[in-house]
């Protein structure tokens, strides 16, 4: 589904993403682990077109380097990024309502099975996002992404910050997500929730893939979780 | 004095009114784009002329409608053509454009209208005294630009709180990039925007147009009164740019109406040190301070309060 040669992306000058190359197929589960500054949430944004791209990004066989963020969305690419960009002065709901890219067709997902699902959302569903607690503005902002019924969601460090009960809650949402055949690439730092749900994960360091398997493969591989993921 | 402050305050409304027209198009386009747009004064004196010519030849009326959605155009291809492509380059290069587009604009103007004052007159529909407060006739062409303004007003609060479109600008003013990821268009709204912003600055020179003067150097007298009341409101705040529209336009047309100095307020207490420099500013009127008084306040609200009034972020 999604297939990625040779990524380079720069900021400024450096050169931050050297030659990823990753895959997902439909309804994968897949992380991308590894280090702060790697370039896990710089391939995210490069393959958004947030940062501009170098090298083959297809969706769905699609060449889409390069494109505006939003015809990649509207190919079915959901992206929730790392700070969560909840619009702070506007209603939850509201924020949900501009998840829906077209409301003459919705999707499979709708407004009020989110709020059902996360009752702390529908209780709040009338206040101002900006208050929402860190836990409660990572489920609206996935949530929201999911309300434009995505065939592949890219989730940017959805745990960090928060709270172990709440990691474990949003560890839920997204195994949800992923039942219900959404394809998955999560990039974490933490393995706990990545190991439980992954299919196969990457290990990212200095700006390329260091190391592909499944979350067995990695568990039984000491060397390289000490070289490229333990601090 | 009754009927002055009544006058005044009527005018100093109507002033800071036609200023929100302005401003809050300016403000709007900042917060979503980050461009400080130079030129929008030159949107509204675009308006005026637009508005001058096209009542000449069609009447007054669909001038009304006709110049705005012109100069809206204008605007959206601005956009378009010229800040999309400069967006690339950073802001200093869409601040430089917006900035030469000002020139450019005036110089235009002044040669295909001149540089003395138009013809631009009051519609007799509209030429006679709405209503007498004590001893002044107050025109019924100020109170039509009142409710056009505040009509423009509710209209776009409407527009903004309860459309779909207008929720993705409201999102787009803080993060715009957020807005591309769920799949909206941020290029057509940033277009869309412009032009209003630039119709509503048009509107304003339309209505403007009769009861002030329509000469091409408006846009430069209006322009850095139009920055005081953004940057006093705060950048990139709507309601900001509500409360200082009306109170510079207030504070302006008080300033202007009265004649006090110091010496007349402390009259009985004259130091009568004989001439010295100081007794020039002691005989100094309010009135005479009045152009300055919108720049002082910058320069006040920059020192103690440098993200203005309800403003979120430092100017």
């Amino acid at each position: 589904m999604l297939e990625v040669r040779n990524l380079h992306a720069y900021y400024g000058k450096s050169h931050i993403l050297q030659g990823v190359d990753l895959d997902i197929a439909a309804g994968e589960v897949v992380s991308l682990l590894g280090r702060n500054g790697v370039g896990r949430s710089t391939t995210v944004k490069a393959i958004m077109g947030e940062v501009p791209p170098q090298g083959t990004i297809r969706f769905k066989g699609q060449d889409i380097a390069g494109l505006p963020s939003y015809r990649i969305a509207r190919l079915g690419l959901g992206y929730v990024p790392e700070h969560r960009d909840i619009f702070p002065s506007l209603t939850v709901r509201q924020n949900l309502i501009l998840g829906i890219k077209d409301p003459r067709r919705p999707g499979k997902w709708r407004l009020e099975n989110m709020l059902d699902m996360f009752p702390n959302l529908a209780r709040r569903a009338d206040t101002p996002a900006g208050v929402l607690s860190g836990g409660e503005k990572q489920m609206l902002t996935t949530c929201r992404t999911l309300l434009g019924d995505p065939q592949l969601m890219m989730i940017d460090e959805p745990t960090e910050g928060l709270a172990p009960l709440i990691v474990q809650q949003v560890g839920e949402l997204i195994a949800t997500i992923a039942k219900a055949g959404v394809a998955i690439l999560l990039v974490e730092q933490k393995l706990s929730i990545a190991m439980k749900i992954s299919n196969r994960v990457y290990i990212m360091g200095h700006g390329r893939v260091v190391f592909e398997g499944t979350p067995d493969q990695l568990k039984s591989n000491a060397a390289i979780r000490e070289e490229w993921l333990e601090v | 004095m009754a009927e002055l402050i009544v006058i005044s305050t009527l005018n100093g409304v109507l002033f800071g009114m036609l200023l929100f027209l302005l401003s809050s198009g300016l403000t709007v386009i900042f917060s979503m784009m980050g461009v400080l747009n130079f030129a929008h004064a030159s949107f509204y004196m675009l308006g005026a002329f637009f508005g001058y010519q096209l009542t000449r030849w069609i009447g007054f009326w669909p001038a009304l409608v006709l110049a705005p959605l012109l100069v809206g155009a204008v605007g959206m291809a601005v956009e378009r053509y010229g800040l999309r492509n400069t967006h690339k380059h950073g802001h200093v290069a869409e601040l430089l454009l917006t900035f030469g587009l000002a020139y450019a604009i005036e110089e235009i103007v002044s040669m295909v209208w001149g540089k003395s004052p138009m013809d631009y007159r009051i519609p007799a529909a509209l030429d006679f005294p709405a209503f007498t407060v004590f001893s002044t006739n107050y025109p019924a062409y100020k109170i039509f630009m009142l409710v056009v303004s505040v009509t423009i007003f509710v209209a776009l609060l409407i527009a903004l709180k309860r459309t779909r479109v207008g929720l993705i600008v409201q999102a787009a003013l803080t993060h715009p990039s957020m807005v591309g990821h769920l799949g909206h268009n941020v290029g057509r709204v940033f277009m869309l925007v412009f032009g209003v912003g630039s119709a509503l600055a048009g509107l304003a020179g339309v209505i403007a147009g009769p009861s002030l003067v329509t000469q091409s150097d408006m846009a430069g007298l209006l322009g850095p009164i139009l920055f005081v009341v953004i940057v006093f409101g705060g950048l990139g705040s709507l309601p900001g740019a509500f409360i200082a529209s009306l109170l510079i336009g207030l504070i302006q047309t008080f300033a202007v109406a009265l004649n006090g100095s110091l010496a007349s307020l402390f009259g009985p207490l004259d130091p009568g040190l004989g001439p010295s420099p100081l007794t020039d500013i002691w005989n100094v009127t309010v009135a005479q301070i009045a152009p300055i008084l919108p720049y002082l306040l910058l320069v006040l609200v920059l020192i103690f309060r440098p993200m203005g009034l309800l403003g979120t972020r430092e100017s």
